[in-house]
């Protein structure tokens, strides 16, 4: 502990003979900074204009999207699973539609995280937070939830009269009303994910009898807790304390990126206007905080870019709303870039430049990226064949002199028919080879749908020959050849030998 | 602490008063309260865990927690359960013929298996993780073997193993005919001679001539007229490619002088029967069983 004298500071004034002022603040008072702040809670008003529309469209489609997908149908045959979109992680297969993934096919998976990551860049590049403002789940639900918010209890003022209202009857049930309806989209949105996980009406069924694995509900369970508190209670929070995309992001726009922006040099000064008088010597900003009141992130955008803003846009459809009524051209608040927001007062405006140097390299990734995935797709083979050597021992000496050696290989028929296949080996003079379980090495290879069928080869060569073996590693080929179709699979391995 | 609010000019939001390089101010950003109350959250829960799993060490006990539970029992249960399901297998291999094992594929991958497995544990340490075998210990991939080559045979061998303390083990002494005078240094070099003159490898006829004439007397009784081994003996081939003391003269010389009796430990009591038989048939399937 310091002795309090330590901490004396300035020129200590006398009151009175032995008191002495000291200049010295409470650690704790009143006007001490706390650490941790409360929440302020945001009423955001519903706007109307363009963006607006545009919001309500995405949030139409992309939730339909979700919520409609797992219950489309595609008929793969018998024995396969009908749904067009199934995640079916217990046989390791992805399914889209058409497009069938198998676990050693997940480097398509990763294609498209590397395109989505990209795609995300360019539109940063391009519009800023874009993703966030229109379709991240997060805004996509926390304007679902706001929509309920406002049919039970009425738009921003009705909300925070209700919210400084006591406890009435009125107050409870309709705080009531909005929670369950709240709980339901919850329960909703948690049930419909599970269904991308297992066939949808057998899961539904199941769901309802109490018959769905254990997993299922407690999946459920997590996503409709989650979806409540993070879409229904926490909202802007997760976007400015949990996300980690705001710091990201704002790395990628650049003085050309178009962002929503307030035109300063066209609305300062601000102040309040009356119909009539004059608009020289004033700015178009007439301060009615109609951008503030719609913002669901509770910022004002006249305070210039901030890690809060989403780039949703609602400001500008607010502020078009109040200029059309004031008689003001539209645009006080815009998509623009930081290079015309900072432009002086009656300058020209530069047109938008698209083509710029990192607008290329992400398209031009992205293309190539696509380009790559989509030459591995069509080169990808519906039959797989591995050949794996035999390591411990390299190779045997037989009693006659010979040497053998021994190779497994895996057949792997990716298509829903059986097929047959043959084997051949070359590269070697003279030799023997022997299937574990074939009566001769080129006998028909049968293997099942959707199966993978290992055989043991080995391959012996008489003595005479294996003396004349030069190297210790002999080229070896194997080839597989389907007996229907024709289509051939050809590896190379190597027969190995003492040497000579 | 700074004893006035101060402002960032840039931004116009509170700094904290600490200074960085004289001029970088720290802005005045508190966390959301309901981070502090997610920390107890999660304190509280670390404080129920405590209370319900196992958790403090003490000197010589640990607390159990309320709910009783323990990895160890989860651990003997998943063992048993596993136990439960390679019941049926085990006893299929038990009571059914190597014929009828082999025929099904089935419960032949689970013997290839459970015998790989068993093997990895008992035969390893002396016949490579790879059977491919060490001096004095044979390859058992290849096609030569010592006491017989057939899954019965095979079985046999590792129940009662070789020259050990089981009853009914394999006997068979290669003498010492260096060692013990039975034979002087030029008769086991002409002898030595011959025996490689059987696989081809000899480079001196008139040894190898003279040398036919010991063999005929003192090793064609275990091995052959011909060489060739008997496996009733467990007397190897000496005609084949196959040494597993080394197949250069100085080797067979020294086996000659000195003799040559490895050893192989009963397996009978040691691991059950089951366990035997998956051994021998999987041995077996490593490509040189007869």
């Amino acid at each position: 502990m310091q002795p309090q004298k330590s901490i004396e500071r300035g020129v200590a004034t006398e009151a009175a003979p032995g008191i002495t002022r000291i200049d010295v603040d409470a650690v704790s008072s009143k006007a001490s900074r706390s650490l941790y702040t409360s929440r302020q809670k945001i009423y955001p008003k519903l706007a109307h204009g363009t963006f607006r529309s545009v919001k309500w469209v995405v949030m139409l489609v992309t939730l339909g999207i979700y919520y409609l997908l797992p219950w489309i149908r595609w008929d793969r045959g018998p024995t396969l699973p009908d749904q067009a979109f199934l995640l079916d992680f217990a046989n390791q297969r992805l399914y889209f539609g058409p497009i069938e993934i198998w676990a050693q096919e997940l480097y398509f998976i990763t294609g498209i995280l590397v395109i989505s990551a990209l795609a995300l860049f360019l539109v940063t590049a391009l519009a800023g937070r874009m993703w966030c403002g229109y379709a991240c789940p997060q805004t996509v639900w926390t304007d679902l939830m706001v929509v309920v918010e406002r049919f039970w209890q009425g738009d921003r003022n009705a909300r925070m009269r209700l919210d400084k209202a006591p406890w009435t009857f009125e107050k409870i049930w309709k705080k009531t009303a909005t929670h369950v309806s709240w709980i339901l989209i919850s329960l909703a949105t948690g049930g419909v994910l599970v269904f991308y996980f297992r066939d949808a009406p057998t899961l539904a069924m199941e769901l309802v009898t109490g018959e769905a694995p254990l997993v299922a509900y407690v999946f459920m369970g997590i996503f409709t807790f989650s979806t409540y508190l993070l879409g229904g209670i926490a909202r802007e929070q997760v976007c400015i304390y949990m996300c980690p995309w705001p710091r990201i992001q704002a790395a990628m726009y650049d003085s050309e990126s178009l962002l929503v922006s307030y035109h300063g040099y066209r609305g300062e000064p601000r102040g309040p206007h009356k119909k009539g008088q004059p608009w020289e010597n004033r700015g178009d900003c007439i301060d009615c905080k109609a951008c503030v009141a719609v913002c669901p992130m509770g910022i004002d955008i006249r305070d210039g870019q901030q890690l809060e803003c989403i780039q949703c846009a609602l400001c500008i459809d607010a502020c078009d709303d109040i200029m059309g009524k004031v008689d003001r051209p539209y645009g006080l608040i815009s998509y623009d870039t930081f290079r015309n927001v900072e432009a002086p007062s009656g300058s020209e405006r530069a047109p938008v430049r698209l083509l710029r140097p990192r607008v290329l390299v992400y398209s031009g990734l992205i293309a190539l990226i696509m380009a790559l995935m989509a030459w591995a797709w069509i080169v990808r083979s519906v039959v797989e064949i591995s050949v794996i050597p035999d390591r411990n021992p390299l190779f045997v000496v037989l009693s006659d002199g010979g040497v053998r050696n021994g190779y497994t290989i895996k057949v792997l028929n990716k298509t829903h028919e059986t097929r047959t296949f043959q084997l051949r080996i070359e590269g070697l003079s003279d030799f023997h080879a022997a299937i574990i379980g074939f009566d001769t090495a080129d006998a028909p290879l049968v293997v099942e749908p959707d199966t993978l069928r290992a055989i043991k080869v080995y391959v012996s060569v008489p003595r005479e020959a294996a003396s004349h073996l030069d190297a210790a590693a002999t080229p070896l080929t194997l080839t597989v050849r389907d007996l229907a179709s024709g289509d051939t699979v050809v590896r190379e391995t190597t027969f190995r030998s003492p040497g000579s | 602490m700074a004893g006035h609010k101060e402002y960032d000019a840039a931004t116009g939001a509170e700094t904290t008063g600490h200074v960085w390089d004289g001029d970088i101010k720290e802005l005045n950003k508190p966390l959301p309260k309901w981070w502090l109350y997610v920390l107890y959250a999660t304190i509280v829960w670390s404080i129920g865990y405590w209370i319900l799993y196992p958790a403090w060490p003490l000197a010589e006990d640990y607390t159990r927690g309320m709910l009783g539970y323990s990895q160890r029992s989860v651990v003997a249960q998943e063992i048993s359960d596993a136990k439960q399901t390679q019941a049926p297998f085990l006893q299929a291999v038990a009571s059914k013929s190597v014929e009828e094992i082999r025929s099904d594929a089935g419960l032949m991958e689970f013997v290839r298996r459970g015998g790989a497995a068993q093997f990895a544990n008992n035969c390893a340490p002396c016949h490579g993780s790879g059977a491919q075998g060490f001096k004095g210990y044979p390859n058992l991939n290849d096609d030569d073997w010592l006491w017989g080559g057939s899954v019965e045979s095979i079985e046999n061998t590792i129940r009662f193993g070789v020259r050990s303390d089981h009853a009914s083990t394999h006997q068979g002494v290669m003498p010492r005919f260096g060692l013990d005078g039975l034979l002087d240094k030029g008769q086991i070099s002409d002898v030595a001679e011959f025996v490689l003159s059987l696989s081809g490898k000899s480079e001196d006829a008139e040894k190898a001539e003279r040398g036919s004439v010991v063999f005929a007397e003192q090793c064609a009784a275990c091995h052959g007229a011909d060489g060739k081994g008997i496996v009733e003996m467990g007397a190897p081939n000496l005609a084949d490619a196959i040494w597993l003391y080394g197949g250069r003269k100085q080797d067979v010389v020294e086996s000659v002088h000195g003799g040559r009796a490895g050893m192989m430990p009963a397996w009978e009591g040691r691991i059950d029967p089951t366990a035997i038989r998956m051994l021998a048939i999987y041995v077996h399937s490593l490509g040189g069983g007869e």
